[in-house]
């Protein structure tokens, strides 16, 4: 079938909401508040260097040194930064370690804030309002809907994270893992364990 | 983490400007939280990086930075300039039939 007339199949286009972000980006660059080429650096940063992985390190490391765990309990701002991985935002780390009588759940009641240096980018569901608010009204509820299902016995506690204090879970270390090194403990370690939306993963 | 490049590159000049100390953290979430938090906000958070650039818009232009009309002309601009720009050359501000630059 050919094209109508109408259509000019050589035509780009822009849809609104990018044209929009490349409008903002011309007027701060004109201006000198931003420059294009750090712009592209934090967006590959983000993508590809920072994630997950680093949560899992910091966590393996608390697992296989008591020394590293019980900093990360008194300072982990200063414990995660001594690893490399510093926020951004000039915010606050606090580790909450999952225990047999308590599990951690970490929300954003506010917006979405999230610890970035050692998580990367939130996913979609952490984000979305039904988490936001459910997490604090049920949240035995949302984690079976993670597919988490704790004793009955077993306390919650939910975290809601600000712009200036951002959560991270220390799930429990499973079992069958003594002699394991931390590389190898990491691998264990999974993002949703390390928001509270999940448990580490099982010694295979 | 993005499913279109605005995205990210919304998010990333949010990043580099707090770097450079135009505005705190703090005002940032409270912008995007007045966003998030609006009735209209998609349930499944698929419109959460729009929420994100009208919180940027919001507070370029409460601290002067761009004002909503400028972003309106120039957001125009490359819209005509990507319908002038021939499928596979790069979009080009410069390509903008009306350009009065």
């Amino acid at each position: 079938m050919s094209h109508d007339h109408h259509h000019h199949d050589h035509d780009n286009e822009l849809d609104p909401m990018a044209a929009r972000v490349r409008a903002l980006e011309t007027i701060l660059t004109r201006k000198g508040l931003i420059d294009p080429a750090a712009i592209d650096v934090i967006v590959d940063t983000y993508e590809t260097k920072i994630g997950p992985r680093n949560g899992a390190r910091v966590v393996a490391r608390a697992w296989s040194d008591p020394g590293f765990a019980d900093w990360l309990k008194r300072d982990a701002t200063a414990a995660i930064a001594s690893l490399g991985y510093t926020g951004r935002q000039g915010e606050h780390m606090q580790a909450v370690f999952n225990t047999d009588e308590t599990h951690n759940l970490v929300v954003c009641t506010l917006c979405s804030c999230y610890p970035w240096s050692v998580l990367g980018l939130p996913p979609v569901w952490y984000k979305a309002p039904p988490y936001r608010s459910r997490a604090v009204i049920d949240p035995r509820g949302v984690l079976e809907e993670f597919g988490v299902t704790l004793p009955k016995d077993k306390k919650i506690r939910v975290w809601d994270s600000t712009a200036e204090l951002r959560y991270l879970v220390v799930p429990q270390r499973p079992g069958g893992t003594d002699g394991w090194s931390a590389e190898k403990l990491a691998d264990l370690v999974t993002r949703d364990s390390m928001i509270g939306t999940g448990l580490a993963r099982e010694a295979a | 983490m993005f499913s279109e490049p605005w995205q990210a590159e919304a998010f990333a000049m949010v990043v580099a400007l707090h770097e450079r100390g135009l505005f705190t953290w703090a005002e940032w979430a409270e912008r995007l939280s007045a966003e998030v938090k609006k009735p209209d906000a998609a349930s499944d958070g698929s419109d959460y990086y729009g929420c994100w650039l009208a919180a940027l818009e919001r507070l370029m232009a409460e601290k002067g930075f761009a004002g909503h009309d400028e972003v309106d002309a120039v957001a125009a601009a490359w819209e005509r300039a990507a319908h002038a720009t021939p499928h596979g050359r790069p979009i080009l501000l410069e390509n903008d039939p009306e350009s009065v630059l």
